[in-house]
């Protein structure tokens, strides 16, 4: 039974891995993060604790899955839901191997970017519709931060297609056979990365849910599975962002023959994936005004000078 | 395909008359962002990728987002609702109702002169980017001025 593109049998287990994957990478973080911190971490449940995710999705599917009344119903129940849609979309055009894939479009990137500027609406209505002042902080702040590192993200990008000449995501990676778009693009890399942070806002840019300041911020009415969809939402998004770093700068599947091809693509995601989690064990979280200004007087100029710089020496060799 | 463009269309339409008499104003916003996400639909369905995809990341992912955050701003409350529901009368809607019936009548008079099939064409990033930067670029040039000029005054007025 021969894998490929679009088959219906590749598009389900690309599914079931991946939201898999972002279910266990619950209990990866808090093993890695205690692992760091010197202490346990969740190793109780079964082998290492690895049914802890298990103990984990049977509470939250048990819960009360409570509205509250004061909230406006529509907008806070397909909140939690745009979130996941988008992020699952946004899997779609992720080429994991040469015949792993769902679509092969030549707007990938593009498509990425607007599904990840959809994805601002999943928590701008959930705290809005909460009706509740912590909440409607942290809103306000996702919305912002969003919407700003949105802008570099796209740019830092640009570099990576001038190089290959083209938004879709197959054609990236096999444009990268003689050398990784890191190597080249090395600015670019670093910006997507601060970005990517920020977009599925995890710490240290989790300034949206800071739970010193504004409680869980928008998602603090939030109880049972819609909570659990924001939270699994928020490994999806990890996975995606760790996904597309590997496809733009560090040559997707490729790599020495003697692994195939899709591991090649998993081992460098999953190390993006635990330094990801590194980062949210080593640094602290910045205040929402610093954030702000980092992001539009440093990353700005710095992207556009890239992508400048990137054009200069595209036209003259 | 064609399915696709008359149901991507009709939600459109759907959509944006919801935005019209919808009385609730985060409700009548998640209504226009349907609509223009339809709209990138129906520009996807007509071979035009990169006109939809934009659709879908400056309208519907930038635009709309900032519309929402000015409306968290000012919190309206209920009282916004019926104020809003006594504005919708039967009334309203006389002028603008003819208006707009003038202008299907114009537009339906032109397209049927037009012999369009669907699918027919496929523009590209390369086609459109080509344009941009061809016989377009004085246009191009002329609404980056417009940007920075609004860039400007915002900053401007923020400032005092």
């Amino acid at each position: 039974m021969a894998l490929e593109i679009g088959s219906g049998l590749t598009i389900g287990l690309i599914l079931g891995v991946v939201i898999v994957v972002a279910a266990m990478l619950i209990w990866v973080e808090r093993r890695l993060l205690s692992f760091w911190q010197e202490r346990l971490g969740p190793n109780r449940v079964g082998p290492f604790g690895l049914l802890q995710v298990v103990a984990d999705m049977i509470k939250i599917f048990t819960k009360e899955d409570w509205v509250p009344p004061f909230a406006d119903r529509l907008s806070f129940v397909i909140a939690p839901a745009i979130i996941m849609i988008v992020i699952l979309l946004s899997f779609a055009v992720i080429p994991f191997a040469p015949n792993i894939g769902v679509v092969d479009s030549n707007i990938g990137v593009l498509f990425v970017l607007a599904m990840a500027s959809l994805g601002a609406y999943s928590v701008m209505l959930g705290g809005l519709s909460s009706d509740n002042k912590y909440a409607l902080l942290g809103s306000l702040r996702a919305a912002a931060q969003m919407v700003s590192y949105e802008v570099f993200m796209g740019i830092s990008l640009l570099g990576v297609v001038a190089l290959s000449g083209s938004f879709n995501l197959r054609t990236i990676v096999e444009a990268q056979e003689g050398m990784w778009f890191v190597i080249p693009q090395f600015v670019g890399f670093v910006i997507f990365l601060i970005a990517g942070v920020a977009e599925s806002h995890r710490l240290p840019f989790d300034i949206p849910e800071a739970e010193q300041e504004i409680c869980a911020g928008y998602h603090t009415e939030y109880s049972g599975m819609k909570f659990g969809m924001f939270f699994v939402g928020e490994y999806l998004g990890l996975v995606l962002v760790s996904s597309l770093i590997t496809v733009l700068f560090f040559g997707g599947w490729m790599g020495p023959a003697f692994l195939p091809p899709i591991i090649w693509f998993a081992a460098k995601a999953g190390v993006f994936i635990a330094f990801f989690i590194l980062l949210r064990a080593a640094i602290p979280r910045p205040r929402y005004d610093q954030l702000m200004s980092y992001g539009w007087l440093f990353l700005l100029p710095l992207s556009l000078l890239n992508l400048l710089i990137t054009g200069v020496v595209i036209l003259s060799t | 395909m064609t399915t696709l463009f008359y149901l991507a269309g009709a939600i459109a339409i759907l959509s944006t008359c919801a935005v019209i008499v919808q009385t609730n104003i985060v409700h009548a916003l998640l209504y226009l962002i349907l609509s223009l996400l339809s709209v990138a639909v129906v520009f996807y369905t007509l071979g035009a990728p990169f006109a939809a995809v934009l659709e879908a990341i400056v309208y519907a992912g930038a635009i709309m987002v900032l519309f929402l955050f000015v409306i968290m701003m000012l919190n309206m409350g209920q009282h916004t609702r019926q104020q809003e529901r006594g504005w919708l009368t039967a009334r309203v809607f006389i002028a603008p109702a003819i208006m707009a019936a003038l202008l299907l009548a114009q537009l339906l008079n032109v397209m049927s002169q037009v012999d369009y099939e669907l699918g027919l064409t496929r523009v590209g990033v390369l086609e459109v980017s080509a344009l941009l930067f061809g016989p377009y670029v004085l246009a191009v040039e002329l609404a980056s001025i417009l940007l920075l000029a609004g860039l400007v005054s915002a900053y401007h007025l923020a400032k005092k």
